[in-house]
């Protein structure tokens, strides 16, 4: 199982084990310009997107920033 | 007009309402500012207020007619420099306090040299790529500074919602995480003053030693 912002993003017999962190940001709909990622408790550099991969027990944060101030 | 308070009385005056050892942290203490908006000009005026040592307060725009809605600025400021112009109400508010000014706008070059003497580096931009960039620059360059961030305080929904969340042992990110003012909803002053105040008082919190260390 991993978690994304606390929900299990592996549904339907679909899992993320062993993709990367680019892949899984490609299937959604976040605006890689305008946020930051965190993986248990650690942020991922931007240029490592596609080079880390996601692993069981894996619990992703990502911060989607909105316009405004 | 009246002659302004010593530097004392101020500080007694400080100490009265916040206490000694609250006021000796803050004094010392010295915090960035990053955007002169309706977040970053009111955290600057509250984190003044509050007695912070040391602003540093940076911007790469003036003081626009359409800011005077809700961004700490008077009429006669349009046109100025805002760091220029915030530092001067600063001043009236808060005399003794310490101010840095950059007129200058923040890339992932400049962030760190900004802002590495910063105890709390705060991101007070109305751009969300500009927020994304300093967040990024900072955990990944200066991982152990205090980062406070603001993102969702747009429209006329209650302010209720607006909160401050901790994200990472050093970061957090105050607001309703939502609301977009791309999607047309304008922005007004007491819901971003309400966001502001969130991330000012978090500064506040950090620097008085009242968070607990624990957590992520």
């Amino acid at each position: 199982m991993i978690k994304v912002n606390g929900i299990d993003i592996d549904i339907g017999g679909k899992s993320f084990v062993g993709k990367s962190i680019a892949d899984y940001l490609a299937s959604t709909n976040y605006d890689c310009k305008r946020i930051a990622v965190e993986k248990n408790g650690d942020i991922v550099p931007k240029a490592k997107y596609a080079e880390t991969l996601l692993a069981e027990g894996d619990a992703l944060e990502v911060v989607s920033f909105v316009g405004g101030g | 007009m009246n002659s302004i308070p010593s530097k004392q009385q101020i500080f007694d005056a400080l100490v009265e309402k916040q206490g000694l050892e609250n006021v000796k942290k803050l004094q010392a203490a010295t915090v960035a500012v990053c955007g002169l908006g309706g977040l970053g000009s009111n955290i600057a005026i509250s984190l003044a207020r509050a007695g912070i040592g040391k602003l540093i307060l940076i911007d790469f725009d003036s003081v626009d007619i359409t800011n005077l809605h809700r961004q700490q600025y008077k009429a006669f400021q349009v046109g100025m420099p805002k760091p220029e112009a915030l530092s001067s109400n600063l001043k009236e508010i808060a005399p003794y306090v310490e101010l840095e000014t950059h007129f200058v706008r923040m890339t992932e070059e400049n962030t760190i040299p900004l802002t590495a003497s910063a105890d709390v580096v705060i991101e007070a931009f109305d751009k969300a790529d500009a927020k994304a960039m300093l967040v990024n620059t900072i955990l990944e360059q200066n991982p152990n500074q205090y980062l406070v961030s603001g993102s969702g305080m747009a429209g006329f929904k209650n302010a209720n919602i607006i909160q401050t969340r901790r994200v990472l042992k050093n970061f957090y990110v105050c607001g309703d995480g939502v609301s977009d003012v791309n999607d047309g909803i304008g922005l007004v002053a007491p819901r971003v003053m309400a966001c502001a105040a969130h991330e000012a008082l978090t500064a506040v919190r950090l620097i008085c030693g009242l968070i607990p260390e624990q957590g992520k």
